[in-house]
């Protein structure tokens, strides 16, 4: 059943992926510049980063049957935070640990609101997500605060041969993998999302867990929000990280993990936020015109979706069967009417 | 159950005390200043917001524009919400001012309350941005840029600083914006005089720097021979910057880069050289605001609409000007 679910969104990766190379034929082609890689494919992977960090925190707060939507403002926070503490004369490093210290304030902040007080996740994670843009744009004044740090502009926009920002993302995601699923953590956030009150009474510390997922959430988005005013040398508090909570949760989806808590899978996240960042370098490459792209993306998501949903599934496994029994089965009745 | 009644109720009740509170907050700011003397002229103006430099630059312009021109001014701050701005209308219609100007958040919704001030007899100036109603009496004047005409000027740069076959690609503005699409109908409408100026791709960055950098790095990759960016506006242009540097070319050398608003950024690139021209959209229109707002009272003819002084920048204008610039 997995990894049926994570079949379909790996198909939807290679289809576009051919589409780009028969367009473009040099798509998939690498050189080196000044000492990295450079290609589409790079891109991909670099503008891909924050997406799929703040993906991996979702996938955790998704599996306890909640969401955060605050994750995108608390992206703007950390590079409000981050940019004008730089502006300003402060030192990057000490820019980066400030800006990431909030962003764990702010995740408590969610993690308290969801997990002591009990509202409902969409609700309380709206409060920061509508604030925490207004926050963001009193702190940098309502101006796009320019910087120039090259130690700042290394996390979004450098290269270790490939770019730091995947590298940042895929070391969060192998540790996450190997935290939750080599130990009995991974378990435990299931059980927590599958029940919450049947876990506390085996004796999970189910407040416990759900807080600590908030707080990784909103240090994901702190990191993807340094990674994305790092790529620009600026902090755009009105447009950083915007709906990019909205690319998130389509990721953990088309990764094949429910909404209703419970089961998730890291690999499926990762093959989901590579789908959608391919997708826009795709409208982009193949010159899929402005006022048609946001129907584009509509269609090879609901294909998507569509081709994963259990019925379609289902309906595969049915069809499998109806055929492959069909030369073996009357065999049998025949011999059952002799 | 009745007591979760009773919880809503009392948050209800919260929040319209604290709407009432901001409701008397805009009634006692407005009502500070009063007054109507005979000698000077009386100006209610409401403001969109404050959400990004262009606007706090424009607020500003109008500010210090009344006090130099000796015009009482009524100031509000909408704060991107078109029920706050009726109501400042409103209550600029119970003062008596002399003239109304406004920023109008949206297109549509203005009439009911542009009749209120019609039929007060106070005259409406719109700026920046227009108002969809089909009663063109109902305002004296629209002030604000002309977008086509920026994107006349970008094409017009580009057809005499050129030579030969010119590849073109377009970031444009947020899909369906009005000045994504007159900037982009300006500047194709001259380029068509040269058969050898071409747009060979053309996508939506946002009118953000993220969005200008993504799309310029995929066009690097899938456009060979890229010669000119045109960017609808800085923010763009410079995160193509950052993309055509990444890619080990000169911005401004390899890849030339036109661009439209001239903010403080994108100013500083120009004179780096890294923008080879930049169309200016002024948001300093306070000036004019007041020459129209002052025969508009004196009851002379203004035309129904005014083109906000602009200009452009190359290089060298732009390092001579950068220091002085105020947004």
């Amino acid at each position: 059943m997995k990894r049926a679910q994570i079949l379909w969104p790996l198909a939807a990766l290679a289809g576009l992926l051919v589409l780009n190379i028969i367009v473009t034929p040099s798509f998939l082609s690498l050189r080196i510049q000044d000492g990295h890689l450079f290609g589409s494919t790079i891109d991909i992977l670099r503008n891909g980063a924050p997406t799929m960090l703040i993906a991996v925190g979702m996938t955790l707060v998704i599996a306890t049957r909640g969401i955060d939507l605050s994750v995108g403002a608390v992206a703007a926070i950390a590079g409000a935070i981050a940019c004008t503490w730089i502006a300003d004369g402060g030192n990057a490093v000490t820019a980066m640990i400030m800006a990431l210290g909030v962003c764990v304030l702010l995740g408590l902040w969610n993690g308290f609101l969801v997990s002591v007080l009990g509202i409902q996740p969409i609700i309380a994670t709206l409060v920061l997500m509508t604030a925490g843009r207004g926050v963001a744009m009193l702190l940098t004044e309502g101006q796009i605060i320019t910087i120039n740090d090259s130690l700042y502009s290394k996390i979004g926009a450098g290269f270790v041969v490939l770019p730091v920002a995947i590298l940042i993302s895929l070391a969060v995601l192998g540790g996450v993998a190997l935290l939750t699923r080599r130990t009995a953590l991974g378990m435990l956030i299931e059980s927590v999302g599958v029940n919450p009150e049947a876990s506390r009474l085996a004796g999970v510390r189910s407040r416990t867990i759900i807080w600590t997922v908030y707080v990784f959430a909103a240090l994901c988005a702190g990191v993807a929000g340094l990674m994305i005013s790092s790529n620009v040398n600026a902090a755009d508090a009105n447009s950083a990280g915007l709906w990019i909570e909205m690319d998130a949760i389509l990721a953990v989806v088309i990764g094949g993990t429910s909404l209703a808590g419970g089961r998730y899978s890291l690999a499926g996240t990762l093959v989901g936020a590579l789908v959608i960042q391919t997708l826009t370098t795709t409208v982009y490459t193949i010159g899929v015109p402005t006022n048609v792209t946001l129907v584009f993306k509509a269609v090879v998501v609901i294909a998507v979706c569509l081709l994963q949903s259990p019925r379609t599934a289902g309906f595969v496994r049915e069809r499998r069967r109806r055929k492959q029994p069909s030369v073996s089965v009357p065999r049998p009745q025949k011999v059952g009417v002799r | 159950m009745f007591k979760k009644i009773t919880k809503a109720a009392g948050a209800l009740a919260l929040l319209a005390t604290l709407a009432a509170c901001g409701g008397s907050d805009s009634g006692s700011d407005g009502g500070s200043g009063g007054g109507n003397g005979d000698s000077a002229i009386t100006m209610g103006f409401s403001q969109v917001g404050a959400e990004s430099g262009w606007r706090t630059a424009n607020t500003k312009s109008i500010q210090e524009a009344a006090e130099a021109a000796g015009i009482n001014l009524q100031f509000s701050d909408a704060q991107q919400k078109q029920e706050n701005q009726i109501k400042a209308i409103r209550s600029f219609i119970q003062q008596k001012v002399d003239v109304i100007a406004f920023s109008p958040v949206v297109e549509t919704g203005w009439d009911a309350v542009l009749l209120e001030a019609k039929r007060a007899g106070i005259p409406v100036i719109l700026t920046d941005r227009a108002v969809d109603s089909e009663d063109t009496s109902l305002y004296e004047t629209f002030l604000g840029s002309d977008f086509v005409e920026e994107g006349r000027k970008a094409g017009q740069w580009l057809v005499d600083n050129t030579e030969g076959p010119v590849n073109v690609v377009e970031l444009q503005g947020t899909t369906g914006a009005a000045p994504a699409i007159d900037r982009k109908e300006g500047f194709e409408e001259i380029i068509a005089q040269r058969p050898d100026i071409e747009i060979v791709a053309s996508q939506s960055g946002d009118f953000t720097r993220a969005g200008g950098k993504q799309v310029m790095e995929a066009f690097l990759n899938s456009t060979d021979d890229i010669d000119v960016v045109y960017a609808h506006n800085d923010d763009m242009g410079l995160g193509a910057i950052e993309a055509i540097k990444a890619a080990g070319l000169q911005p401004g050398t390899d890849i030339k880069i036109i661009t439209v608003d001239a903010v403080k950024d994108g100013m500083t690139a120009l004179a780096n050289g890294e923008i080879n021209f930049i169309v200016e959209c002024n948001p300093l229109l306070g000036e004019q605001l007041m020459d129209l707002a002052k025969k508009v009272v004196a009851g002379e003819e203004v035309p129904e609409r005014v083109v906000t002084e602009e200009t452009t920048f190359t290089p060298e204008q732009a390092k001579a000007v950068l220091d002085e610039r105020q947004y």
